[in-house]
């Protein structure tokens, strides 16, 4: 069933659409980066992207720092929106039901469906940022210089390379708790558009309440809380309190609504 | 979203195997609902339901394979070909090898008669055309049995005579076939067995030849209707014009003893019910038509 999945997943032009669009935004900056040379002071803008114009490599980290807080959150609550929901409005989860699929293996597949769509749209972002990057960006950089971590020091490689690499799969966490939501949003609405806009109401308000000093209880709560404590990753040495809280509650957000989403949809009458 | 609407109530189906099995009723009198509580869509409140001898919903697993229906229209991903749509539902069930997959679905598209669609998708197909898609994925795990809601909707009359004999060569192969319709005609040429539901109770149930057998009475048509009337007295039942309604034991005698007479029979028939006497005899009108109070 998870082929099956997959399958129609990249088989949907909407799918590459919606990656296509994910993609532009860090290439557009990539270009009015190149062409500009006005970098953001350190300390100000997306995470990375001051530090970009000197070393072009750093770029993919910095457009995924771009992608995270908003675009990606809408493309996943779109895909795992549309799970259920859609499926339903077509008609054809009355026939998958009868097949029989199990209603459980069926959220299963729609959510490693949706990671799948996350992985594909992280690597298409990383990778064509990497060659927008070292393309237009970094032409600034002495030969030999060594990349700096966000505190200053230097780090190698190596280093580099381990601690994109858990970049990466805590924003893929942080993208499963947003599936795991909408999938739940998808089992209870009758459109996807509801499914996919009741997740982002979710983030919106979570974005909005983080700033206010009256919502100071509830922060460690807070779906977006922790989503861009990826960047203490690059810190020397690195700072793993929120990345850990950020975990933590991530993994309880993914469990809690993918129980509500399984509760709700194994004890649902069909009707569509 | 039903609320607390009772749409299927104290309903007692059975349909024996390897019969044709029509479920009539009106609009709204929880057909449909029947259909998807049979097939663990809709989750009944109280009540057993079994399916080829197993419990449902809970060995849906097991039972499932060996049902193909057709559930109020068909549906299917409109961005994909036909034989696209049949490989993802293929490939989501438990029937069968991957190998065979292609020869599963070029039968059951040969037998709903769209072994030459190309591969444009089915947004573009005809209602029909999707309707034909329907049956072919219903068909597709060699089902025991087959529930069929509305199977000859949007189809013309060619289609529907050529889904009729389907039906029927499905049957004569083994399959206990369930159909829904408020088409009388239609089951009335397929079915041997029928029930009425109205709203949500079962209000007949019944073999289709009991239904139909002969009233006792006769319709006699003669050209010289008053000197039959004086001949047969109270016999006679009800007369239209040159027709007359005539209570007899037998046909032939009844014959017999009016050629005696030197009357001139043009026309002698048995008077039988017809399924629509029957279901109008048994129902109100349908939940779709709510009169002012």
């Amino acid at each position: 069933m998870i082929r099956v999945e997959i399958g129609k997943l990249v088989r949907s032009r909407r799918t590459w659409f919606t990656i296509l669009l994910v993609d532009a935004l860090p290439t557009v900056v990539a270009v009015l980066l190149s062409v500009t040379n006005l970098a953001p002071r350190p300390g100000t803008g997306p995470a990375f992207l001051s530090a970009v114009l000197t070393d072009g490599t750093l770029f993919p980290l910095a457009a995924l720092a771009m992608v995270l807080p908003l675009f990606l959150p809408v493309a996943v609550a779109m895909t795992a929106g549309e799970a259920i929901a859609g499926e339903a409005q077509a008609g054809t989860l009355r026939y998958l039901l009868i097949r029989p699929v199990g209603r459980a293996r069926l959220l299963v597949a729609k959510l490693v469906a949706v990671m799948t769509f996350v992985l594909i749209t992280v690597l298409v972002v990383a990778a064509t940022a990497f060659v927008s990057g070292t393309l237009l960006l970094g032409k600034d950089a002495a030969p030999g210089s060594v990349t700096l971590s966000v505190s200053g020091t230097a780090l190698s490689t190596g280093e580099l390379a381990w601690r994109t690499g858990l970049a990466l799969l805590f924003a893929m966490l942080a993208m499963l708790g947003v599936a795991a939501v909408a999938l739940f949003a998808s089992t209870v609405a009758r459109s996807p558009l509801a499914a996919a806009l009741s997740t982002l109401a979710l983030l919106v308000a979570s974005t909005l309440l983080l700033p206010l000093d009256a919502a100071h209880d509830v922060r460690p709560y807070l779906v977006t809380r922790y989503w861009l404590s990826f960047v203490d990753l690059f810190r020397d040495p690195i700072l793993w309190t929120n990345v850990v809280h950020g975990v933590i509650q991530q993994l309880a957000y993914v469990l809690v609504f993918s129980v509500a989403a399984w509760a709700n949809f194994t004890t649902k009458d069909i009707t569509d | 979203m039903y609320g607390s609407f009772v749409a299927v109530d104290s309903l007692d189906l059975e349909v024996d195997e390897g019969e044709v099995y029509g479920l009539l009723g009106a609009n709204g009198s929880g057909k449909t609902t029947t259909v998807r509580m049979l097939l663990g869509l809709v989750l009944a409140t109280s009540g057993t339901i079994e399916l080829l001898g197993q419990p449902m919903p809970k060995r849906a697993g097991a039972v499932l394979p060996h049902v193909g229906a057709l559930v109020e229209g068909p549906a299917a991903y409109g961005h994909l070909s036909g034989r696209a749509n049949l490989r993802i539902q293929d490939a989501s069930g438990p029937g069968g090898q991957r190998s065979s997959r292609r020869s599963r679905i070029e039968d059951v598209l040969d037998q709903v008669g769209l072994g030459g669609v190309d591969g444009r998708p089915v947004r573009t197909y005809s209602l029909g055309m999707r309707q034909r898609l329907g049956l072919a994925t219903a068909l597709l795990g060699r089902p025991r049995l087959l529930v069929l809601d509305e199977p000859t909707n949007g189809l013309d009359p060619q289609g529907i005579r050529e889904i009729r004999g389907l039906v029927r060569e499905l049957n004569a192969a083994g399959t206990t076939i369930v159909m829904l319709s408020h088409q009388l005609s239609e089951v009335e040429q397929v079915c041997g067995r029928v029930g009425v539901l109205e709203r949500g109770r079962m209000v007949l149930q019944q073999d289709l030849a009991e239904l139909r057998r002969p009233t006792g009475r006769f319709l006699l048509r003669t050209d010289e209707p008053d000197r039959a009337v004086a001949l047969l007295g109270d016999r006679v039942e009800g007369r239209r014009q040159d027709e007359l309604m005539v209570r007899a034991e037998d046909a032939a005698q009844l014959n017999a003893s009016l050629v005696a007479a030197g009357l001139a029979v043009s026309e002698l028939a048995a008077e039988r019910r017809t399924l629509e006497d029957a279901v109008l005899a048994a129902t109100t009108a349908g939940a779709d038509r709510l009169e002012r109070s």
